[in-house]
């Protein structure tokens, strides 16, 4: 049945989307920044990754841990350098810092090895295809789905089981509280990037492997969209992101199934108006008003 | 303290605003351009406007090369009429916008007699009506659409030309292939939603298709630079289909075949020349693109001496690397505008443009070329196929 194997391209494409969003979610959680330089953390993850494949000859697992870390320092960096100083201002002036993180780094990347696409090496990950029902299946994309959910396991046990995961929840709960509790604030968020960041990363080297062709000003419509699915599973809220993720990528891949390919990236944008509209607290979210 | 730091902070911005929109203007004509632009006197100028960057760079740097040798040889040959040539290069960034501005620039600041490019129908077509207006010639090495030179109403643009042939015919070509060679009753068509060259080759395709006694069974379209095209590759996969056509760009069809190859379309691709690109490769991988074929302007393969002549001279000069139609057609190009000006006599833009509209049988790499009364050549289209990585020559169609 065609519609399994449609499916699975929406869980993959999902996946990658839910891995994004998770950091997306992470730092709106924290200090209430939507991070648009997100979406080129995810490039700079995946051209890491194409190098340690191609340059450094890396198998797939020392490349993703490699890039994990390396977009780990990026976020910790761009929050040091250009959020930090602006955890007191209007929300306004952080946002369009985090726009201006955004292009800087997709313009460097462009000034230092031009825009052309690279494309990632075939083969990273066996790619055996298999009959399941009827549809054919890549054993790719089930090594995506088995990444993602070993990463997202990962996560919630050091969100709820660590301390470092403990001081972030209680931070995004309540930050001046926190602080007189005796949690160390700064590095907390610091720790919030690097965990959001190194997602990124990961979701980089997976885009890399399953479609292959990578450039600078990949990271745009991904981010978008991973921002979209944070919304849509409720801002700030983990599991959220998650499912989201997946949503959102089953959705975009009905919608072409359905015959209007066209239309793919205008359903991600109706859906995020909608819920703006009808749920603007998302599906986990919940309803808090205000009390005077 | 705080009020001169912000009193500084924006006067420096704009400082850096000013030097960057100075700079920008000389940046982009990264050509060699003599102080003097005349083209009276002993050089002939033209312009090259041509996508060297972004997303269909490989044909404009492939067009660049094939020009580069062609005017060598001419300039070392003593020029035309004792003239050398001299180009002025502008990248348009696979851009129309670009390219119009490139055009404009290359028209009103450098004076030249001719502009060679662009590579696309879309980004030719952005720079037509500039081209009329201001008298310059526009010769387009590789952009196939018919709307380049014909317009809707019927009226030709006077200034463009070009050296290829046109989607019409390379459509109808792909889609004879199809029905009579391949013997195929039912097809798919997966083309870019976006590009007049896709939509054109898609419907002379149909028509030809159908025309034959074949079906279209499903036809679906991308947007350019998606990078996911499996879900749609399934519903083709679902609609049975005994061949697809997909006319798109390089960057696209690479992902495409791939993805079909892995979505289970194991049944043969067609594009056309806008396929041939080593990225291509690249991205789709040479198994995947065993049983696929394209219409191309020429073959490196065809023992055709004037081909063969040519392919030598672009080894020697080009470290060994196999010219592609495009670099072919650069070539070309430039072999065509020379042919012009020395029939016409003279450097005047009128003169010349009469000229190349009266070609007649001037035998170039990628064919004998005739121009038709719309500007278009008449010329014939080689089918390749792709066999592990590589273009092999399967047929030369030759115009009815």
């Amino acid at each position: 049945m065609e519609w399994i194997q449609q499916i699975v391209n929406g869980i993959s494409l999902g996946s990658i989307y839910a891995l994004i969003a998770l950091g997306y979610t992470m730092v709106y959680g924290i200090i209430k920044l939507i991070n648009f330089a997100h979406g080129d953390v995810f490039m700079i993850g995946s051209f890491v990754g194409f190098f340690a494949i191609t340059d450094w000859n890396l198998g797939f697992f020392p490349a993703l841990l490699l890039s994990m870390t390396v977009c780990s320092i990026l976020g910790v960096i761009i929050e040091r350098v250009a959020y930090k100083r602006l955890r007191n201002s209007t929300r306004i002036a952080a946002l369009i810092t985090a726009i201006g993180v955004s292009l800087l780094i997709e313009y460097i990347v462009i000034y230092f090895r031009g825009a052309q696409p690279e494309a990632y090496p075939k083969e990273i990950l066996p790619s055996k295809s298999f009959e399941l029902f009827g549809a054919k299946i890549d054993s790719q994309s089930l090594y995506i789905l088995l990444i993602t959910i070993v990463l997202m396991i990962l996560l919630q046990f050091i969100v709820h089981r660590t301390k470092i995961g403990k001081a972030m929840r209680a931070v995004s709960h309540d930050q001046d509280a926190a602080r007189l509790m005796g949690i160390n604030v700064d590095t907390t968020i610091s720790a919030t990037f690097a965990i959001g960041s190194a997602l990124a990363g990961a979701a980089g080297v997976i885009f890399g492997i399953y479609y292959i062709k990578i450039d600078p000003l990949m990271g745009i419509i991904p981010g978008l969209k991973a921002f979209i699915a944070a919304v849509l599973g409720g801002i700030g809220i983990i599991p959220g992101a998650m499912v989201g993720g997946f949503i959102l990528g089953i959705v975009e891949v009905i919608v072409s199934a359905l015959g209007f390919s066209s239309w793919r990236d205008a359903a991600a944008f109706i859906i995020l108006i909608l819920i703006l509209i009808f749920r603007p607290s998302g599906i986990f979210g919940k309803n808090t008003r205000e009390k005077v | 303290m705080k009020s001169s730091f912000k009193k500084v902070l924006v006067a420096s911005i704009l400082f850096a605003g000013v030097l960057a929109g100075c700079s920008g203007g000389k940046n982009s004509s990264g050509g060699n351009s003599s102080g003097g632009s005349d083209d009276k006197g002993d050089t002939i100028k033209i312009g090259a406007n041509l996508e060297l960057s972004g997303e269909v760079a490989s044909y404009g740097q492939s067009i660049s090369e094939g020009m580069e040798l062609a005017i060598e040889e001419i300039n070392d040959g003593g020029g035309v009429d004792g003239k050398k040539i001299e180009v002025v290069k502008v990248d348009n960034k696979s851009d129309n916008a670009e390219a119009a501005s490139a055009a404009t620039r290359l028209t009103s600041q450098e004076n030249v007699l001719a502009i060679i490019g662009a590579a696309t129908s879309g980004n030719t077509i952005a720079q037509a009506q500039i081209a009329n207006d201001t008298q310059t010639i526009l010769l387009s090495p590789s952009g196939t659409a018919p709307n380049v030179t014909e317009n809707e109403d019927g009226s030709i643009n006077e200034y463009v030309f070009r050296t290829s042939y046109i989607d019409p015919f390379q459509g109808t070509v792909a889609a004879n292939f199809a029905a009579n060679e391949l013997g195929v009753k039912t097809a798919a068509i997966y083309s870019d939603s976006a590009s007049d060259y896709a939509k054109g080759l898609a419907a002379a395709f149909k028509e030809t298709f159908e025309a034959a006694g074949g079906s279209i069974v499903a036809e679906e379209s991308y947007v350019a630079g998606d990078t996911d095209f499996r879900s749609t590759l399934t519903r083709i996969k679902s609609a049975n289909p005994e061949f697809v056509f997909v006319p798109g760009y390089y960057e696209e069809v690479g992902l495409i075949v791939k993805q079909a190859r892995e979505s289970g379309v194991t049944v043969p691709l067609m594009g056309a020349d806008g396929w041939d690109s080593p990225t291509l490769i690249e991205l789709a991988g040479k198994d995947a693109l065993n049983n696929t074929f394209i219409t191309n302007h020429y073959s490196s393969q065809d023992p055709d001496d004037k081909i063969q002549e040519f392919v030598t001279k672009f080894k020697e000069k080009y470290n060994d690397k196999s010219p592609d139609a495009f670099n072919a057609l650069g070539y070309d190009s430039i072999y065509l505008l020379a042919d012009a000006i020395k029939r016409a006599g003279s450097l005047d833009h009128e003169a010349v443009k009469d000229a190349l509209a009266e070609t007649k049988d001037i035998s170039l790499v990628t064919g004998v070329i005739t121009i038709d009364e719309k500007h278009n050549p008449i010329k014939s289209a080689t089918i390749l196929e792709y066999v592990d990585g590589e273009q092999h020559f399967k047929a030369k169609i030759d115009p009815e």
